[in-house]
């Protein structure tokens, strides 16, 4: 009997420990994690920092790294090997979860840390290749023994610093979810820079495309998704003469065009696959996985250059703000890279060796996304489907388990949806390619870029460029100034806009010569910017789907500014990049308002009415009439474009520049009328409907929980309980990078800015780095919506945040002498090779 | 009750040596073994096993958090969620240590008064 009570204790005991030893769905295992000698309190920092020196394999020189009082790394090292070793050894020491968790997801492995609920999304990455697209990457640069050599050493340093953590000493995150680090292969700096182009390709829309074009026909179409727009205002100004003949695709020699390719564009359209409207075997009906649907807050990235001749010392000014995803830890990592030859500061991507976005003592780059639509789609066939390749793919699902797959590789590219995956059963197999499969080394152009000393080398630097299509700013101390929209791209035509049909889908096999992409230097404006507009006007010889997803607004607004500025300096540019006037609401606030029967208004209506009347068109976060815009324009939007949201057929809503210019001229259109009614509704009433929807949206549970947030996020928010203002409506959140993770995330930050606003900061996205390099004060200021520490437990992990909010910036120390770096110094170690 | 002290003692001390090198469930040897050598009854052996480690712990993880200002604890307080305290979060920790080392050393005495001759 005492055996038995003693067994069951032993029992209940082991069991306890059992428990507290696993992660049970969501809950961390406590024992591991609670525990003070491994578990996350050994990740609470003493920020106790003293000089030291510390011995490493695999270096072969001696090497100093400074961290200043912001805790940016300052790595000075006597050969480039070394450098990229030591930028890996650093940059896993503060960011490895980020580095581990972004090649996780783009390689399709999310399964292996969270489970079963992983799957869809990881399938998606591996079926539109881009395990596939990273592994001929890395083929690729294989081939350069530089590239090579110097992503080994940076892998390297990585992987020392792996190897001297025990499990107490794994970022919090790796306790929390129960994971350990993993190798770092070279394959992985291949796979973050295919993440990165995944990130950035939203702007395709075929499917959404030829769902609409199938749905309503071409006439509707044309009428909804121009190709230009009247306000177009391109990178390279209007007018600009091109001084190249272009290349004909062989290959690809279309029946519906005739002359040039720009002559297809300008004459009439024949799109050949959409003859038959309401035809519904055209549809792509197929499930689209959430994760592959655009999301609402589109990113985008604004950069410019000042010529020496609108600025007050004489020399260019240089701006960079890519707007991403907000997240905690940081997208990106200050550093500044000193070697023989070199001295480079900016951001740097955490996982890739180089400065991705920044400056040397000569000349200073940043990026924009092109946007242009480098996905092509086509149905297969079932015998193109049987005849292509096979690649499997194995999912490891935490707990043991194992999905297999076989993805089929047609000519023209993986089939992502079929029998298997999204598609309706035996019909519609659609494969997809992507300039991102092709061979490149991206990292390349960065080492030239780091090392540049004039136009030329910046030139030379972008031909090693392929995925994703950026917008290369550029400046030199010399006084030049340049843009050139630098990617891989195939010669396309209208068709290309939309899913192809099997006889048609031929593969790539002309590009674009690198010398015949967009570009511009020095112009007669005396600055160069881009925002993610049209890279051209009608005259560029080469045709490029632009159906309605470049930027009409940000850019216009900057190009005022720039037109008008004169010796300027870094504060109005300062000024500039936070700039909240919002030139979209300018033009469709009048719009509204003569639609808008005032007669039959309530006194809180006109109240409403009143505040919209008087405001100035900044969305400043103090103010209200953003709030009661905002509300009024996306309901409106959603019933003037509720035909576009009919699943399962996704479509596109059309964009606010079209929409304000079809509810300003055509008071007949039939998408007017609100599916969701019986009545037939008119352009007034949408107008009418969609103004009364502000007052009740003011008075809806949302504003409550939103001031009740307020009050418990002390740090972030203003002290005002009131939401009435654009700053507490928007509620900009920096996620941590853990879905759901609030606790580990920066909520309520108080700022103003919307998208398509040169301040872009929406609710989840805005700008991720904000840049200024001012040649004649030689000084750069820079900010970042975080920290320099991956480490939630860390002040260096979001001290960046109010002064981003605030709009305002932190001075780079951009010395290569490591003695006038002492004034800002926390603290140095060197580092000695064992 | 002094023999209760060295075992409270004891227990802290073992454990807090086999954590530098074995993972946190070495507690549970470490109260197991003390209760066992010490033959404690069955309720002071408890008493002590809980005592010993929720004091180690909590008092470890305190002295952490201080040097932290109490930065990590106060977001890991609010993701548990705890509301964000600290003090809710240094007794969860002290007692999910406290109870394994306490059921442990139960089985030690226990162990004992069966097999210890």
């Amino acid at each position: 009997m005492k055996s038995l009570k003693f067994l069951l204790l032993l029992l209940i005991t082991f069991g306890l420990i059992y428990l507290l030893n696993t992660k049970q769905g969501k809950i961390p295992p406590f024992g591991k994690f609670l525990n003070p000698f491994t578990g996350f309190w050994q990740n609470a920092e003493n920020h106790r920092f003293s000089d030291g020196v510390c011995r490493l394999p695999g270096l072969r020189d001696e090497a100093t790294v400074v961290y200043d009082e912001r805790l940016v790394p300052h790595i000075f090292a006597k050969n480039d090997e070394d450098l990229y070793y030591l930028q890996g050894y650093i940059t896993a020491r503060h960011r490895l979860f980020q580095m581990e968790i972004s090649t996780y997801a783009a390689a399709g492995r999310l399964t292996e840390i969270a489970g079963e609920a992983a799957l869809d999304n990881d399938r998606l990455m591996r079926r539109t290749g881009m395990v596939y697209a990273a592994e001929k990457a890395y083929e690729f640069i294989e081939q350069d023994t530089l590239s090579r050599n110097l992503i080994l050493a940076y892998c390297r340093g990585v992987n020392e610093h792996i190897r001297s953590l025990s499990p107490k000493d794994y970022p919090i995150e790796y306790k929390l979810l129960d994971f350990a680090p993993e190798e770092w292969k070279p394959i992985k700096v291949a796979l973050l820079l295919k993440h990165m182009a995944n990130m950035l390709a939203v702007f395709d829309y075929d499917i959404e495309n030829t769902n609409f074009i199938t749905r309503y026909g071409t006439e509707l179409f044309q009428k909804l998704y121009p190709e230009f727009i009247a306000d177009e205002d391109p990178i390279i100004p209007k007018g600009t003469v091109w001084n190249f003949t272009p290349v004909r695709d062989t290959a690809n020699s279309l029946p519906h065009t005739s002359g040039t390719e720009s002559a297809a564009r300008t004459t009439t359209i024949s799109y050949t696959h959409c003859q038959n409207p309401g035809n519904s075997t055209q549809y792509f009906t197929g499930y689209i996985p959430s994760s592959w649907q655009k999301p609402d807050e589109i990113t985008g990235s604004n950069n410019w250059a000042v010529s020496g001749s609108k600025t007050a010392t004489g020399k260019p000014i240089l701006c960079n703000d890519p707007h991403l995803r907000l997240t905690l830890p940081s997208i990106w990592y200050e550093m500044h890279l000193v070697s023989p030859g070199m001295n480079v500061y900016g951001a740097t991507l955490p996982g890739a060796p180089a400065v991705i976005s920044g400056f040397n003592d000569s000349i200073a780059w940043g990026v924009t996304n092109a946007g242009r639509d480098v996905r092509d789609y086509a149905r297969v066939s079932k015998e193109q489907y049987n005849r292509a390749s096979v690649r499997k793919e194995i999912y490891k699902i935490r707990g043991g388990k194992e999905f297999t797959e076989e993805v089929r590789y047609t000519e023209f590219g993986p089939v992502v949806f079929d029998d298997n995956y999204g598609s309706d059963p035996g019909k519609k197999f659609l494969a997809m390619r992507w300039t991102a499969h092709l061979p490149s080394n991206e990292f390349k152009t960065f080492y030239l870029l780091n090392r540049g000393k004039n136009y030329n080398d910046y030139l030379q630097a972008l031909n090693y460029f392929t995925c994703p299509a950026q917008n290369f700013v550029f400046a030199s101390h010399d006084g030049d100034i340049a843009i050139k929209q630098q990617g891989r791209f195939p010669i396309m035509t209208k068709r290309n806009a939309f899913i192809q049909n099997e006889q048609e889908a031929i593969p790539w096999k002309t590009f674009i010569p690198y010398e015949h992409n967009p570009h511009i230097k020095n112009p007669a404006r005396g600055f160069v910017s881009s925002a993610n507009q049209h890279p051209t006007d009608l005259t560029y010889p080469y045709y490029y789907p632009g159906v309605g997803q470049y930027e009409n607004y940000r850019n216009r607004r900057i190009n005022r500014l720039l037109s008008q500025a004169e010796k300027t300096d870094a504060a109005a540019m300062m000024k500039l990049q936070n700039d909240n006037y919002n030139l979209h609401a300018s033009e469709a606030l009048p719009v509204l308002l003569t639609l808008l029967d005032t007669a039959s208004l309530t006194p809180s209506q006109l109240n409403i009415l009143h505040t919209l009347q008087q405001w100035n068109y900044y969305n400043d976060p103090h103010q209200t009439a953003p709030v009661y815009f905002e509300i009024w324009w996306q309901t409106l939007r959603n019933l003037l474009w509720d035909e576009t949201q009919q699943q399962p057929q996704p479509m596109k809503q059309p964009s606010f520049y079209v929409t304000v210019s079809l509810l300003r001229s055509d008071s007949t259109m039939p998408f007017y009328d609100n599916l969701q009614t019986p009545a037939r509704e008119t352009r007034k009433d949408i107008v009418n409907m969609s103004f009364r929807a502000i007052e009740d949206s003011i008075k809806s549970p949302y504003f409550t929980e939103v001031s009740e947030l307020s009050s418990t996020e002390k740090t972030y928010i203003k002290k005002d309980k009131s939401v009435k203002d654009w700053g507490s409506y928007k509620a900009t959140k920096i996620s941590h990078l853990i879905p759901g993770l609030d606790a580990f995330s920066a909520l309520n930050v108080y700022c103003g800015g919307n998208r398509g606003i040169v301040n872009a900061t929406s609710t989840t996205a805005g700008p991720s780095w904000r840049m200024i390099v001012d040649f004649g004060e030689k000084k750069a200021h820079v900010i970042i919506p975080g920290g320099q520490s991956g480490n939630p437990g860390s002040r260096f992990y979001d001290n960046g945040v109010n002064v981003w909010a605030r709009g305002e910036y932190f001075i780079a120390h951009t010395s290569n002498d490591l003695q006038k770096l002492s004034s800002v110094k926390l603290f140095s170690v060197t580092y000695q090779p064992k | 009750m002094r023999n209760i002290l060295i075992s409270i003692i004891s227990i802290a001390a073992l454990s807090a040596a086999l954590q530098l090198l074995l993972p946190w469930w070495s507690i549970a040897l470490a109260a197991f073994a003390i209760a066992y050598l010490r033959m404690l009854s069955l309720p002071a052996a408890f008493t002590a096993g809980f005592l010993a480690i929720f004091l180690l712990w909590s008092g470890y993880a305190a002295w952490l958090s201080i040097a932290n200002e109490h930065i990590l604890a106060a977001r890991v307080a609010r993701l548990l969620p705890l509301g964000g305290s600290v003090w809710a979060l240094l007794l969860l920790t002290g007692a999910v240590g406290g109870i394994t080392a306490g059921l442990s050393a139960l089985c030690g005495a226990y162990a004992r008064r069966l097999y210890g001759s």
